[in-house]
Parts: C-alpha cells; sequence; structure tokens
C-alpha cells in the first residue's frame, strides 16, 4: 500500500479518487446484480424449490444474462408520455443513490470523504428518491403508475419523519454527524455500538427501538416488502415502472438495490458499531493491514446479515395495506420516536443540572 | 496509514487547468439555478414547473456551497427538493390532471398579461435596485464559522425570537390540518 503512494507521490489523492469512484461503481453495480440473485436463491429457499439453477454453477452467472438482456434490449419511449421527464427519471434516481457512497466510511482508511456533514449528505440525496419515483409515475402517462406514485408520495413523506426524528436522537448520543467519528466512538467491545451504548450508559436506553424504527422506516423508504405499495404486483402491474422497458427499467431495479445497500450501511454505521469487530483488544495482536481486513469484513458481516433480514421479511410478511402502513407511521411510529428524542434530550442534559 | 491516505487538498498537487474547475463549477450552479428558475415560470404544465423548481434549489445548494455554507446546501435539499416540492407536486396530484385551457378573449388575456409584466417588473427593479444601492445592514456576527455548531448555539441564543417565532407559524399549520383533518372524515 505504501509503495503505491510513494510511487504516485504528490499525485496520490488524485488516483485516490478515481480509485474510490471506480471501486464504488464496481461495488455498486456488483451489490445490485448479485443482490438479486441472492433475492431469488432467498425467495426459492422460503417457497422450497431450488431457484435459479440453469446459468452457471447454482445459477451464479444469471445476473450477468439477464443485465445483457436488458442492455441488448430496445430503450422503448410510449407514445403518450411525458418524454423528458420520463427519461430524467431512471438517471434522477440512480446518480443520488450512487452519490450516497461518497460519504460513507466502509474502514478506516476506506471512506472516500470525510466531512463533518456526512450523515447529511445521505439523507440530502435520499431526497431524490422520492421525486423521482413520482416523476416516473406521473411522465408515463399511465393510471397504474399515477396511483403508484402518490402512494409513494406519502408513504415516503410519511416514514421521512420518524426516520430524521431517530436519527436525531442517536445525534443527541453522538454529538456528531461525521460518520467517522461515529464509528470511532464505538471502538472496544460489542457492547460499545450504540444501539447498546446507551442501555448501560444511560444515555438513552431506548435505543434499541430507536434501531428498530429506523429499520422499518427504511424498509418503507425503501419501498420493500412489507411496504411495497407502490410496486404492489399483483395490483398495480410493476407500478412506477409499468411503462419503463430495457436499462429504464433496470436503473430503477438497481436503484432499489443501492438504496438498501445504502441504508443497511448506514443502519451498520450507526447503530452497530461500522467496521468495530466489537471484540476489545483480542485482535490488538494483528498488524494494521490484518486489521484493516478484519474490520472490512465485520462491516460486510453486518450488512450483509441486515440485507438478509430485509429479504427474508420481503418472502414472509404479506404486503400491508396502505391504510395499515399510514397508521402505523402516524400512529405507532412518530409517537415512539418523539418519546425517544424527548427522553433523550432530558437524559442529556440531566447530568448537567446537578 | 490514515494520514498519509488523506493528505488535506490544500497540499494537493493541482491538476493541470484546475485553476478553471472552481470557477466552472461556479457557473455551472449559476447557470443551473437561472435555467431551473425559468423552467418554473415558464412551463406550460404545472409538474415540469415543480421540477424546474428542483433544479433550481439545486442550483441554490450549489451556491451556498461556494458560500462556504455546507450546512445550508444540504438543508436545502433536504428540505426544498425533498419536502416542498414533493408536497407541491402531491398536492397537484390531488388536483386536475390537466390544467384548463386559458379562458377570456384575447385582448383581454393580453391586458392581464401586460398588467403581470408590470408588477413583477416593478417588484424585479426595486429588489435589484435595493440589492445593489441599498444600504445593508452590518452583519452582527463577523465570522466565517458556519459550522453546525456556530449555527446551531446562534439559533438558539442571538435568534432565538426569530426561530421562535417561525415554529409558531409552523406549529398554527399543524394545528389547522389537524382541526381540518379531524372534522373532514366525519362529514365525508
Amino acid at each position: 500500500m505504501s509503495a503505491i503512494i510513494d510511487f504516485c507521490g504528490p499525485w496520490w489523492p488524485w488516483v485516490r479518487m478515481l480509485l474510490f469512484l471506480v471501486g464504488t461503481a464496481a461495488f455498486a453495480g456488483l451489490n445490485a446484480a448479485y443482490l438479486v440473485w441472492c433475492e431469488r436463491k432467498i425467495a426459492a429457499f422460503v417457497q422450497r424449490r431450488p431457484g435459479p439453477m440453469e446459468v452457471g454453477p447454482q445459477g451464479l452467472l444469471q445476473p450477468i444474462a439477464d443485465a445483457a438482456k436488458l442492455l441488448a434490449k430496445q430503450m422503448l419511449t410510449p407514445p403518450a408520455v411525458d418524454t423528458i421527464l420520463y427519461r430524467i427519471a431512471p438517471v434522477a434516481m440512480i446518480i443520488p443513490a450512487l452519490m450516497c457512497f461518497v460519504v460513507l466510511p466502509y474502514g478506516d482508511a476506506l471512506m472516500p470523504t470525510r466531512i463533518d456533514l456526512g450523515l447529511l449528505v445521505v439523507f440530502a440525496l435520499s431526497a431524490f428518491n422520492v421525486i423521482s419515483l413520482m416523476l416516473a409515475g406521473w411522465s408515463s402517462n399511465n393510471k397504474y403508475a399515477i396511483i403508484s406514485s402518490a402512494r409513494v408520495v406519502s408513504q415516503n413523506v410519511a416514514y421521512e419523519i420518524p426516520m430524521l426524528l431517530t436519527i436525531v436522537t442517536v445525534i443527541l448520543v453522538t454529538g456528531t454527524t461525521d460518520l467517522g467519528t461515529i464509528v470511532g466512538q464505538q471502538g472496544g467491545w460489542f457492547w460499545n455500538w450504540n444501539i447498546l451504548r446507551g442501555i448501560w450508559t444511560l444515555a438513552n436506553p431506548l435505543v434499541p427501538i430507536s434501531f428498530l424504527i429506523f429499520f422499518i422506516c427504511m424498509l418503507a423508504e425503501t419501498n420493500r416488502a412489507p411496504f411495497d405499495l407502490a410496486e404492489a404486483e399483483s395490483e398495480l402491474v410493476a407500478g412506477s415502472f409499468t411503462e419503463y422497458s430495457s436499462m429504464g427499467f433496470g436503473l430503477f431495479f438497481m436503484a432499489e438495490y443501492v438504496n438498501i445497500v445504502v441504508g443497511c450501511s448506514l443502519a451498520t454505521v450507526i447503530f452497530l458499531g461500522g467496521w468495530q469487530t466489537g471484540l476489545g483488544n483480542l485482535l490488538s495482536f494483528l498488524p494494521d493491514w490484518a486489521a484493516a481486513f478484519v474490520g472490512l469484513g465485520a462491516f460486510f458481516a453486518k450488512l450483509y446479515a441486515m440485507i438478509f433480514v430485509v429479504m427474508w421479511i420481503r418472502w414472509t410478511f404479506p404486503r400491508t395495506q396502505f391504510y395499515g402502513l399510514l397508521n402505523l407511521s402516524w400512529k405507532v411510529l412518530i409517537p415512539v420516536a418523539l418519546f425517544t428524542l424527548l427522553l433523550s434530550s432530558i437524559l442529556v442534559k440531566l447530568p448537567n443540572l446537578f | 496509514m490514515s494520514s498519509s491516505v488523506l493528505l488535506p487538498l490544500a497540499e494537493v498537487t493541482p491538476l493541470p487547468g484546475s485553476t478553471y474547475i472552481i470557477p466552472a463549477l461556479f457557473l455551472f450552479f449559476f447557470a443551473t439555478t437561472v435555467a431551473g428558475a425559468l423552467v418554473a415560470v415558464a412551463a406550460q404544465r404545472i409538474i415540469r414547473g415543480v421540477c424546474g423548481l428542483a433544479v433550481c434549489c439545486l442550483g441554490l445548494a450549489g451556491l451556498y456551497y461556494f458560500l462556504n455554507s455546507p450546512f445550508l446546501a444540504l438543508m436545502e435539499l433536504l428540505i426544498y427538493v425533498g419536502a416542498v416540492c414533493v408536497t407541491i407536486i402531491f398536492a397537484v396530484m390531488l388536483a386536475e390532471p390537466d390544467e384548463p385551457a386559458p379562458t377570456g378573449s384575447l385582448p383581454r388575456r393580453l391586458c392581464g398579461a401586460a398588467a403581470t409584466v408590470v408588477v413583477a417588473g416593478a417588484i424585479f427593479w426595486s429588489l435589484a435596485r435595493l440589492g445593489v444601492f441599498g444600504r445593508w445592514p452590518t452583519l452582527a456576527l463577523d465570522t466565517r464559522d458556519w459550522s453546525v455548531q456556530k449555527i446551531g448555539v446562534e439559533l438558539l441564543t442571538t435568534y432565538s425570537f426569530a426561530f421562535e417565532a417561525i415554529s409558531l407559524v409552523l406549529l398554527v399549520a399543524i394545528l389547522g390540518a389537524l382541526a381540518i383533518a379531524r372534522s373532514g372524515r366525519h362529514n365525508a
């Protein structure tokens, strides 16, 4: 590593930027492709069938074949659509999703940029998610798509609120929005992770509930089952994506999985200690480079465990009804999130009073 | 290791032509703001107008970043693109799908257009004049530090009255929405 840095000399920051650019794009693309394969395999396991088996061993080349098929199909623009918005929507969906990786830290040295406002960058970029899905639905000039985009908006507006309230609760405990520092605070044993630390330091004993709220909101924000009313296949064909073909549809599909990866990475960073192994100083005999790899492994273990739970939920929970969805947010999640916020702010200020 | 990996950008060898990158980015954001604003006012269909507004907010966020205020830039995206534009589009979706064709005779519409141009021109001229020649109050705080911490402390000390007044307006709006929603469901 240091040999490469020396070789590049003063050009290293630019080389590093390029490496991160390529690496992020590859990571996002491969994740999108192979999470589809995982999703199919998990679905097959739940439904007691083998899943994709034909292309490659265990169907491992299936995502490549799917990508080739999507790329080779014709980009159809139906005559009645609003052409400009129809073409902009999938691009406006994928770009902010990919940009989130700029601030997500995957290791001590594996963060493209480290800025004070990392957490806010992710939320500011995820704001484009709703507007692009909605534009896709509206510009398609299709009744199913319009119903879908109306659902997307009310769902995302409803779930954005408890999500941001939970995040504010966590920021009160961590005192920073820099994702690198947030992970750094959670070093040592696993009870130092934010999800458990609040309990024994009495900073906020309800952090596990905050984590649950964050997870539910993430499912709703990424339009995953049981909250996938926006693309409810049995009612709305494919919702906002009905009129899209070829990579127009492919980009939406990619963006969905990239958003899941971003959401689960964020949950890992904020609540589960990021790249910290949680094993205290048991691993301190490892040299630096090995520790970095172990950290990356710990991050991916947590990340993919969460993604597995997301898929598991999709194939075992039935889709909720729309009123159930909105009631859950407005009548359960928001009051509970407000209460945890209140409790957290009281507990933060309480020691200063005495 | 991390210190050698993350060099501060000031010590970085500039790429050839990088002195043009920053002005080019500034011009890009400026052009985005103006183009978005033009689309917002000139679009025939209201959804396109809202998209123009979103693009305009995106450009504004970039300009805020150039004013050394990344926090404000991110808030511009989070609130104006993520909440305000979405709410406007949602309201439009609940209304008629297509705008009705303009009514009234041609001379009457032309009179309306002329009156609009006069009023808008007067507002623009007075604002521009105020901006260029007006005497601006001196800054209460002469500082370059616009970190989140600084903004938070200022909002809760120096500007706490304005802050509370704005939250009162929001509270009234929320209460009004609740009052309407509460009686509306039983009547329907």
